[in-house]
């Protein structure tokens, strides 16, 4: 106990808090800028329980927010590497990793095991489903987001007793914006001091709910700017207008497509068995978006190497009627196959959802004979 | 009467400003619809209002003492 001697003996806190912390259970959706200081602040004060949900790998433009990697760290997977510092931190801690992302077919599975949900991901779908699915299993959500110099916290659905629930996401925004209205992180800027400290406040928030100390922001939506040094806090109230927007059992949540609600775009898309099913037809081609240094190596399929990075300097023109790209997570090919799209009109152009990282894992072909 | 509206988020690149104001509208409906013929823009972006620190999800009478909120989703992390 000695460990925890500075916040055991705030009077409010106490032993009882102490026991309270290590008997709860987090989880954690997203292990990036708002990920790390979420983390690393609940292992050190003795969260008995952590899950981290994260599909992607530390690259070196993460590192000047992502305060959990270190630059050797470049190209594994996130949630590998948290958890290794995380235990090396304080081995009272209990870390589940999920090397996957949040869908509706694994969310409802997680979140289940969970006390608090902790929304620290970078993307509207993501942060849909995770809304939905925390209304559905009556679990409290630590909402955080950042935006350039701005960031917002909330807590949603509390439980304010008689069955009933504080306002959750839907409240304020009922509908998740389309794809080309609001930019997310790796296309906008973002000064690592700022996810930091929106994600301490979720990290503040969880330590209040779990321990009952405090006012958290149940009903509110409080905002930082870190320019003006203003931050104000947003009265909110849950609607019975957004309820229906909610997935109200099991099968409705997995049969949502919360990528689709988040604008045309993203039809660009294909998922892992889609993805397979163009490796027999003719008149293909697929495409590594990749740098030349990630791992790992695909052998199991033809393709073409043209890293993104050169992009800027020369689009690469394609002969081929259809054009399926793919990098790790899925992200930048989704943004090759935006500016493919713009040049090639009359061709298919797909992006492989989830990346190769996940196909690799899930999908590959046990024979190692090349297509 | 003249009424100030902060801009939040993506709204103050959009818009190029932190705040902008807006002259004789009586509630937040008629100033909803001045400022998007004023500001196209804001056609074309999701956001919500909060009047004196409460989002509205009907119409509120306006005073030049409102402090009027324009609040984008973010949804970087």
């Amino acid at each position: 106990m000695e460990r925890y001697q500075r916040q055991i003996i705030l009077s409010q806190f106490g032993p009882e808090g102490q026991a309270k912390l290590a008997d709860a259970k987090v989880l954690v959706v997203g292990a990036g800028g708002l990920g790390c200081p979420v983390l690393m602040y609940l292992a050190a004060a003795g969260v008995g329980h952590l899950g981290i949900v994260d599909q992607d790998v530390v690259s070196l433009s993460n590192l000047q927010r992502q305060v959990l990697y270190k630059t050797e760290d470049v190209g594994l997977p996130k949630v590998e590497r948290a958890e290794q510092y995380l235990l090396e931190m304080n081995p009272d801690v209990k870390v589940t990793s999920y090397f996957t992302y949040l869908t509706t077919e694994n969310a409802l599975e997680i979140v289940h095991d969970y006390d608090i949900i902790v929304d620290a991901s970078d993307n509207f779908p993501t942060r849909y489903l995770v809304n939905d699915a925390c209304v559905l299993l009556d679990k409290v959500l630590v909402y955080g987001a950042v935006s350039n110099f701005e960031g917002q916290v909330a807590v949603f659905n509390a439980d304010l007793g008689d069955d009933k629930r504080s306002s959750n996401y839907r409240d304020i925004f009922p509908n998740p914006p389309m794809d080309n209205e609001i930019g997310n992180c790796a296309e906008i800027g973002v000064l690592g001091v700022l996810p930091g400290t929106i994600g301490c406040i979720q990290a503040s928030e969880v330590i209040k709910l779990i321990t009952g100390i405090g006012k958290p922001l149940v009903n509110q939506l409080q905002t930082v700017n870190l320019l003006t040094n203003q931050w104000q806090t947003f009265n909110i109230h849950a609607s019975t207008e957004t309820r229906p927007l909610i997935p109200d059992d099991t099968i409705s949540f997995k049969n949502n497509d919360y990528s689709l609600a988040c604008g045309p775009l993203q039809k660009m898309e294909i998922g892992a068995a889609d993805f397979q099913a163009y490796f027999d037809k003719e008149d293909v081609v697929f495409v590594d978006v990749r740098e030349a240094f990630e791992k790992p190596e695909i052998d199991f399929f033809h393709h073409k190497k043209y890293p993104l990075s050169n992009w800027e300097k020369e689009v690469p023109s394609f002969q081929e009627g259809t054009i399926i790209l793919f990098c790790q997570s899925g992200k930048r090919s989704l943004e090759a196959a935006k500016k493919l799209s713009q040049i090639y009109k009359d061709k298919e152009i797909f992006s492989l959802k989830n990346g190769i990282l996940s196909w690799h894992n899930n999908h590959k072909i046990i024979s190692n004979e090349p297509y | 009467m003249r009424i100030k509206i902060l801009l939040f988020g993506q709204l103050k690149e959009r818009l190029g400003a932190d705040f902008i104001e807006i002259e004789g509208v009586m509630d937040s409906d008629l100033l909803m619809v001045k400022l998007k013929s004023e500001f196209p823009v804001l056609s074309e972006i999701s956001f919500r209002v909060a009047v004196d620190k409460n989002l509205i999800s009907e119409k509120v009478v306006l005073s030049e003492k409102s402090e009027v909120a324009l609040l984008p989703p973010f949804s970087g992390g």
